[in-house]
């Protein structure tokens, strides 16, 4: 009954936030209602009974994806309204492609059967009730899919450099900071010592 | 009224296929706004992630949870590259509407 409730709950802001995320005008709006949706699936999640995987969800998107949007939007100057532009020329053609795909998915999710030998089908490791989500999945993760964890691994070291590759750039006529030159200046290259006369300037 | 209160695969799998429509309606109906496509895209996996994890929970098997934790690296991957690209973009040429993106014709 509560699992019922809570799972309308989340399920209807998520799709209420999705909707907003496509059709709000403003841009640090559409990213505050995808944090939004971000956090109803991750209580689904939980409701699924992954938690490792919900709190991930929030680590991983609302800490580090979202806020990169909301850096990028911000930094861009952009007219915004000008972009958005043109919605509603698209808007017939999107409904139609949308609805279709819609009524395609929601067919064959409702038309679904699960296959009576899958049970008997060998598993890679059932969900062991008596310990922690965490627990389980750190023991199928580390073990069964190592390659596939070092993969990802691999994937983010990608991104990173990429990200690092793309957007670093040298500007020419900045005065910046030269450690060798400063740690390489000698004491007879900066001052000379001049003996002053008494009641003399220099 | 009954078999509403129990919460079974479909249910999830009906949120999933609605989020991922809502998705694809964005890509569609911003198509001017590169940074509203990456979001969108962003929803599309999250909706892929629904699914892996309802199957996941509903078959018993945690599988489908080590492939929802490669959707989330590669969403990230995906989302700091894009971004970067149209920060490299808006810095090249001021704009980032995505119909002016054409320089890459051969």
């Amino acid at each position: 009954m509560l699992t019922a409730l809570f799972f309308y709950l989340f399920a209807s802001l998520t799709v209420i936030s999705g909707f907003m995320v496509v059709f709000v005008k403003n841009p640090v709006h559409a990213v505050l209602f995808l944090i939004l949706a971000f956090f109803n699936v991750a209580g689904l999640f939980l409701l699924l009974g992954a938690e490792f995987l919900a709190l991930t969800l929030l680590i991983v998107y609302v800490g580090a994806v979202a806020v990169l949007f909301l850096f990028v939007v911000m930094m861009l100057d952009v007219d915004f309204a000008e972009l958005k532009s043109g919605f509603l020329n698209y808007l017939p053609a999107g409904l139609f492609v949308g609805g279709i795909l819609l009524a395609e998915i929601i067919m064959v999710s409702g038309a679904w059967i699960l296959n009576p030998a899958l049970s008997t089908l060998e598993k890679v490791k059932e969900i062991d009730p008596t310990v922690t989500n965490t627990e389980n999945f750190g023991k199928v993760l580390y073990t069964d899919h190592l390659y596939y964890f070092e993969a990802a691994g691999i994937v983010l070291l990608i991104a990173m450099v990429g990200a690092i590759v793309l957007t670093l750039r040298q500007r020419d006529g900045v005065r910046r900071q030269d450690i060798a030159t400063q740690v390489g200046r000698q004491p007879k290259d900066a001052m000379e010592i001049k003996k002053v006369e008494t009641g003399q300037g220099i | 009224m009954q078999e509403g209160l129990t919460i079974g695969l479909s249910h999830y799998l009906s949120v999933a296929a609605i989020l991922f429509t809502l998705g694809v309606l964005g890509i569609f109906l911003n198509r001017k706004n590169v940074i509203i496509i990456l979001m969108s895209i962003e929803l599309m996996l999250l909706a892929v992630n629904i699914n892996l994890v309802a199957f996941s929970s509903f078959l018993n098997n945690l599988q489908g949870q080590v492939f929802a934790l490669m959707v989330l690296t590669v969403a990230a991957g995906e989302a700091a590259i894009g971004l970067a690209i149209v920060v490299t973009y808006f810095r090249n040429r001021g704009s980032i509407a995505v119909e002016d993106i054409n320089m890459m014709k051969g």
